[in-house]
């Protein structure tokens, strides 16, 4: 394959990232899908939109957060310099928020009046629930069943911002049924609703959308960076489920050649167990459509979804971002994958040696971190984006740890 | 008008049985169950006795995992139908083996684009050519993305039928018909698959409406659930559509291990039997 020129002017048009995107969505949604483009394409270019945005983020959400060198962590590894974009210190505890707060300025610009999203771990719905409490819209947030059981505070949290919970009681019961739950809704109140979507997934544009509030991420570490060291980092790392904060924090650097990018899998009970143990949908699926998009999925051979798993609940998700699924196909972004008892490990590890609590999610990252520093010189400038804090799975990793609270 | 007959196949069991549906002066009624629901025997026999039950067209689910725009009671039936190992080649058979029996009868596939995708467009157009397919309906593949299966179907001699929808506006209708042959699916709600029911007069100033733009018979489904709602249907539209009403009456009848209690396929072609008068009656 012949490399791009730059890797940074995708979707086409019709939404595509080489093969992959698009707007496989009924025909009720159609409609609603192009207006949400156009609405975007005008809010993008009105001042006031960008400075409505920026205002929120600078004041509410807390922005920019450090780029925090990892001394100690740095020090027990032994090789690459470790810096954390720390994303876990938004308000609500996770990147997500950043997406939240453009969409919803894009809903209101619509004229929408009220607000649908899915959640797998139930930090996407706490910041949507806490943007429509900002921004005094009605909420409701599909969440699986399995999911509501194993992040019970991030539930009560969504509650206590006012917005409704419904439990999606199909299929597995986890993230992609709360999807399917809540593209129902919409097709069934596609006048009044808008649906926030909370990963780089989805029919065009959404891809596009949640990576342009996210890149927020990527932007501030290249200044940062440039004050800190005053130069470019030379590796960045991030999860991937759906890739939100992967696409955030590698967007602004594709056409930087000296940056290489690793994205993280959730590989689960280990890849070589088989589709069902892990969620690892590019190192273990292969190219099918699902919820509007042309990725990577896990699925049998006759194209049925298959569940995933992940001790992560935001990572167990059995499709990608169609950009990443592309980024992968083109070589620019290496994906790699860390197992839950690699994530559990590195959690443990930040916590005793950073003083941080890290998100089971972005503890794959820091696994991969883990592997990767050692073997790195000591003027290896590495950035993993820790994307939000641990404190709602204290619960499951004490369980897994087999202690009981 | 080339462009229009560009975009046709040629004259198919679908277009000739709305010309003798036109013939005898009365709507069509079309029926939705999903292939393989609740196990691949029943439903070859359910499927084979819908002719003389009274179902004009067929439209046969094809089960997906995630079928987005349906709601629990088609969602169920696919779950069913996936539990007892139903995939595209068995679905593929059970049409074969309808059509050794029933040449006439028009048989619709209904699904969703992921399964067709992994069975490959060009391996699936040619052996659902060959089992007797005649149309597909597929729920997510909008007219931006023809290029995927509408265009091929159209090539291979299979009917790609559009669904339109009370948010079709003017301005989007010619993308939507462009490519449409068969039929005009009009959703009469913008929702999902068993839940509300549109409004008389809605449907009337829909079909109206689809009637000045296209020259193609118009059937209209989504929430007809009774005889009698079917019977007001038939009235404007070329056809009616029931699927939910009839997959909820066979997921009745199944006991608790999910297994068929006797005599169910037998009530629900007896419930066929009720809607086929329903539609005969309409305009007597």
């Amino acid at each position: 394959m012949t490399r791009p020129n730059t890797y940074r002017s995708g979707p086409d048009e019709q939404g595509h990232f080489g093969i992959f995107g698009g707007r496989y969505v009924a025909e009720t949604l159609m409609p609603l899908i192009l207006d949400v483009e156009k609405a975007y394409r005008e809010a993008r270019a009105d001042p006031a939109f960008e400075g409505e945005m920026l205002q929120q983020l600078k004041q509410y959400v807390g922005r920019p957060n450090p780029l925090y060198f990892a001394e100690r962590l740095t020090e027990k590894l032994g090789g690459a310099k470790i810096y954390f974009k720390r994303e876990e210190l938004n308000h609500t505890g996770a990147h997500k928020i950043n997406n939240c707060i453009g969409q919803i300025l894009l809903a209101r610009r619509m004229g929408k009046t009220r607000i649908i999203a899915e959640t797998g771990a139930g930090q996407h719905g706490v910041a949507t629930a806490t943007v429509c409490a900002l921004y005094n819209m009605p909420c409701v947030i599909y969440m699986g069943e399995t999911d509501i059981a194993r992040q019970a505070p991030n539930v009560f949290r969504m509650k206590l911002l006012g917005a409704e919970v419904r439990a999606v009681t199909s299929g597995a019961k986890t993230l992609k049924d709360a999807m399917n739950e809540a593209l129902r809704d919409w097709v069934t109140n596609v006048a009044d609703t808008f649906y926030i979507i909370g990963t780089a997934a989805g029919p065009h544009p959404y891809p596009t959308i949640v990576r342009d509030f996210q890149s927020v991420i990527g932007n501030e570490v290249k200044t940062q960076m440039q004050e800190q060291e005053g130069r470019l980092p030379d590796s960045l790392v991030a999860c991937v489920g759906g890739g939100s904060n992967a696409i955030g924090l590698f967007h602004p650097f594709l056409d930087d050649p000296s940056v290489a990018m690793v994205a993280v899998e959730a590989a689960g009970r280990g890849l070589d167990k088989g589709p069902l143990d892990h969620a690892a949908s590019i190192n273990g699926g292969r190219p099918g459509v699902l919820h509007g998009n042309r990725t990577y999925l896990l699925q049998d051979e006759d194209g049925q979804i298959l569940e995933g798993h992940s001790i992560s609940a935001g990572l167990d998700y059995p499709g990608v971002g169609p950009e990443h699924a592309w980024l992968n196909d083109v070589g620019r972004v290496t994906y790699a994958a860390a197992t839950d008892a690699e994530a559990l490990e590195a959690f443990q590890l930040c916590a005793k040696t950073e003083g941080i609590i890290p998100a089971l999610e972005s503890a794959h990252g820091l696994a991969e971190v883990i592997k990767r520093a050692p073997t790195l010189p000591k003027d290896h400038l590495m950035v993993l984006c820790l994307s939000g804090r641990g404190d709602k799975d204290i619960f499951s990793v004490a369980q897994h740890l087999g202690v009981s609270l | 008008m080339n462009a229009v007959a560009e975009s046709r196949p040629p004259e198919s069991r679908i277009d000739r049985r709305f010309q003798a549906l036109k013939a005898e002066g009365r709507a069509g009624l079309v029926t939705f169950i999903t292939a393989g629901d609740p196990d691949p025997v029943a439903c070859q026999t359910l499927l084979d006795g819908l002719p003389a039950a009274g179902a004009d067209l067929i439209e046969l689910g094809v089960p997906f995992t995630d079928p987005m725009a349906d709601g629990p009671a088609i969602q169920a039936s696919s779950l069913r139908a996936l539990a007892a190992g139903m995939t595209v080649r068995k679905t593929l058979a059970l049409v074969a083996n309808f059509r050794q029996k029933d040449a006439d009868t028009p048989i619709i596939l209904m699904g969703y684009y992921n399964p067709i995708y992994a069975y490959g467009v060009d391996r699936f157009l040619a052996d659902a050519k060959a089992s007797g397919v005649d149309g597909l309906i597929i729920v997510d593949l909008p007219p931006e993305e023809d290029g995927e299966l509408c265009v091929p179907a159209i090539r291979a001699g299979i009917n790609f039928i559009r669904l339109t929808t009370p948010t079709t506006d003017e301005k989007r209708l010619p993308a939507v018909l462009k490519n449409t042959s068969g039929f005009l699916y009009y959703v009469s709600i913008a929702g999902i698959t068993g839940t509300a029911s549109a409004a008389n007069t809605a449907v009337d100033a829909a079909v109206a409406r689809l009637k000045r733009h296209s020259d193609l018979p118009v059937a209209v489904g989504f929430g007809i659930k009774t005889p009698a709602q079917a019977a007001e249907v038939a009235r404007v539209a070329d056809a009616a559509v029931v699927g939910s009403a009839i997959v909820t009456r066979l997921a009745d009848g199944l006991d608790e291990s999910g297994a068929l209690r006797p005599g169910v396929v037998e009530d629900v072609l007896g419930f066929v039997r009720e809607l086929a008068d329903g539609v005969r009656g309409a305009r007597g």
